[in-house]
């Protein structure tokens, strides 16, 4: 029995692996499930309002590893300039939030009602032309993505075209996010300046602030989650997938089969863009408001840590690694506040020197095992799940 | 349109229709920094021609690859690959106008496996939106199973290249040119490292995919050198010394004293 049961799992792997392709594998499903149930059942049903609405924020984040998992865990293109998008796409949200919280109504008060009040404070008297389109919800839910993305697809064409890559261009994504924080800052009358777009109140007229919204909002960025989850799987399934894997290796080799490696490296950056844009916009949804403390090169970092504590390869690990960084750094700090900062370089060392792949990692190498090993009984449980092929007996 | 029409000796100056050649390259030169590492280099190479090139270490030889698959780029001259001048091509729309190249070192992607490596070089699905739908059909499955039987890897189809033998390895990458089906394969040092029995099935390899192509060889081993050339370019100091058959090539004073002789 158990022979066969051995032979049949072998031909059955050799069956995926050589001739089959599958979206997901079965462990990857359980991932899959697993995740699911936590984020969208155990969460919600055990913490407060208040601190499902910190996950909800933590898992913003998530959004920014996911594309970094891809971006640089499979692509090999560092960003230390996550945040810049991150912070487009949450700029974009904010100044839809914030133009339908300054009706003429709520800012008669101002010597210019009508427009949002740090442009008031600043004696700007007209809306900027940039501020127009996002007085329509569909237009803004449209360039809370492609702004970030238009923004990354310059940036990377730009460099990638001249070959520029590895350190230098982590510099220069990082020289960015600290260029774009000083100018929001220094903006001031047209980006609320180091304040950010605070005082955010409804949605098309749906008040985000009450805790029903914030409840909605948890899972409808849970949901978000999941979906660009999907799509980065699918991303690394494809062909396109594995073309990111070897132009990790031998860039040159790729380039002489015959592939335009600069476009490659272009989809894969602004892939991470578009993750990290629809995470920075559901961070303002549910935290009500955007400042340029989400943009500089300080969160662009801590957001690279989050991908790699969680194993940069890890589409899963990055997520569970977001949330156990900002656990961490939430319960650190409220009770060592110093320490925190120290904290999280000693894990990003620990990372690097002890376990590279990060949490994922560990997970296949020492749990995995182990739990396999332990639940044999449950392989012909998982087998009738697993493609059809009747292997031969 | 075979040897016949060809100048026997070391071709000087253009000859009246480039077409008949499937590579014609001339006068070409590059310098980094004022050293000229290939001066004025011109041969010229047959439909299904196997062509080496040997020379001292220096020679340029590597640096002519470089130059015909745009890896380097050209300082003047020009390198015209039926009848298009491939100077100014990228290296990418080079592989696809039809040559392939291997490198010296075996290139090919330890993280994937046999099968990953061959499906990654079957030339559809090139683009960024090809490659997101490129689809596992049965003319790649039977594509590669095809290749990987030539290149006696047909067992290995499943594992991850980094665990292959360094012979293998090379056969690996010259199944990845393969799949690609280019009409000019450039080989530099295809057997380098390998053992006698690995060095006698790569020419066995060599002779049976040479079909419907042309192949320009880089090549220390003179035995191997023996067995597969047709014709022969020997450089030195990023010149043509001389160029001919085997026999001619090997009785040529001037090879002898810099090349042969010791």
């Amino acid at each position: 029995m158990t022979s066969q049961e051995k032979s049949s799992l072998q031909s059955l792997s050799k069956a995926v692996t050589v001739n089959d392709n599958p979206f997901m594998k079965p462990v990857e499903w359980v991932s899959l499930a697993l995740l699911a149930g936590v984020i969208l059942v155990v969460l919600p049903l055990v913490l407060d309002g208040f601190r499902l609405n910190l996950v909800g924020k933590y898992l913003t984040y998530a959004f920014v590893a996911l594309g970094l998992v891809i971006c640089w865990g499979y692509a090999g293109i560092l960003s230390l300039g996550q945040g810049v998008f991150f912070g487009l796409g949450g700029y974009c949200m904010a100044m839809y939030l914030k133009l339908e919280a300054s009706s003429v109504e709520n800012t008669k008060i101002q010597s210019t009602p009508g427009i949002p009040d740090f442009m008031d404070w600043n004696q700007i008297t007209e809306l900027p032309w940039f501020w127009h389109p996002f007085q329509s919800l569909p237009l803004t839910l449209l360039l809370v993505v492609a702004v970030p993305v238009a923004f990354a697809f310059l940036i990377s064409v730009a460099m990638f075209k001249r070959r520029v890559g590895g350190t230098y261009f982590a510099i220069i994504t990082q020289a960015i996010a600290a260029i774009l924080t000083i100018l929001i800052v220094g903006q001031q009358g047209y980006t609320g300046g180091i304040n950010g777009i605070t005082d955010l109140r409804t949605l098309h007229g749906w008040d985000i602030r009450q805790d029903s919204a914030k409840f909605i909002l948890y899972f409808v960025n849970g949901g978000l989650l999941i979906g660009c989850i999907l799509m980065a799987q699918y991303v690394k399934k494809s062909k396109l997938g594995r073309i990111l894997v070897a132009m990790r290796e031998k860039e040159d080799r790729v380039r002489f089969s015959g592939y335009s490696v600069a476009g490659f490296k272009v989809f894969a950056f602004c892939l991470a863009a578009a993750f990290a844009a629809i995470g920075g916009a559901m961070f303002t949804l549910q935290v009500g408001f955007m400042s340029p403390s989400f943009v500089g090169i300080v969160p662009s970092i801590e957001m690279v840590i989050y991908a790699a504590v969680g194993g940069r390869l890890s589409l899963f690990g990055a997520v569970w690694g977001t949330l156990l960084v900002n656990w961490a750094k939430t319960s650190f700090s409220e009770s060592f506040p110093d320490l925190w900062l120290f904290g999280l370089g000693g894990l990003f060392i620990a990372v690097v020197l002890i376990f590279p792949n990060g949490l994922a990692g560990i997970w296949r190498e020492h749990i995995e095992p182990r739990l396999f090993r332990k639940a044999k009984g449950l392989a012909p449980v998982a087998s009738p799940a697993l493609p059809h092929g009747t292997p031969a007996e | 349109m075979n040897a016949a029409l060809l100048p026997s000796s070391a071709p000087i100056g253009t000859p009246a229709d480039d077409k008949s050649f499937l590579l014609a390259v001339e006068a070409l030169t590059v310098s980094f920094d004022g050293f000229k590492a290939v001066n004025d280099v011109s041969f010229y190479v047959d439909p299904d021609e196997i062509r080496v090139i040997i020379g001292p270490n220096g020679a340029g030889k590597t640096t002519v690859l470089d130059l015909i698959c745009g890896r380097t780029k050209a300082s003047s001259g020009s390198i015209k690959y039926k009848g298009q001048e491939l100077t100014k091509l990228s290296e990418s729309a080079i592989v696809q106008a039809g040559v392939g190249r291997k490198f010296q070192t075996p290139s090919i992607y330890d993280d994937l496996t046999v099968f990953e490596n061959l499906e990654i070089s079957f030339p559809r699905g090139r683009s960024v939106f090809g490659a997101l739908t490129f689809k596992r059909d049965a003319e790649v499955r039977d594509r590669i199973h095809e290749i990987a039987q030539t290149i006696f890897l047909k067992d290995q189809l499943d594992e991850r290249a980094e665990f292959l033998s360094h012979g293998q390895k090379q056969w690996l990458e010259i199944g990845m040119l393969l799949i690609q089906d280019p009409e000019l394969l450039m080989l530099d040092e295809p057997v380098a490292g390998m053992s006698v029995g690995e060095r006698i099935k790569t020419a066995e390899l060599l002779n049976q995919i040479i079909k419907g192509r042309s192949v320009l060889v880089i090549e220390h081993d003179m035995k191997f050198v023996e067995d597969i050339a047709h014709r022969v370019t020997v450089l030195h100091q990023g010149r043509v010394l001389s160029e001919g058959s085997m026999e001619r090539v090997k009785n040529d004073p001037k090879v002898i004293e810099v090349y042969l002789g010791h």
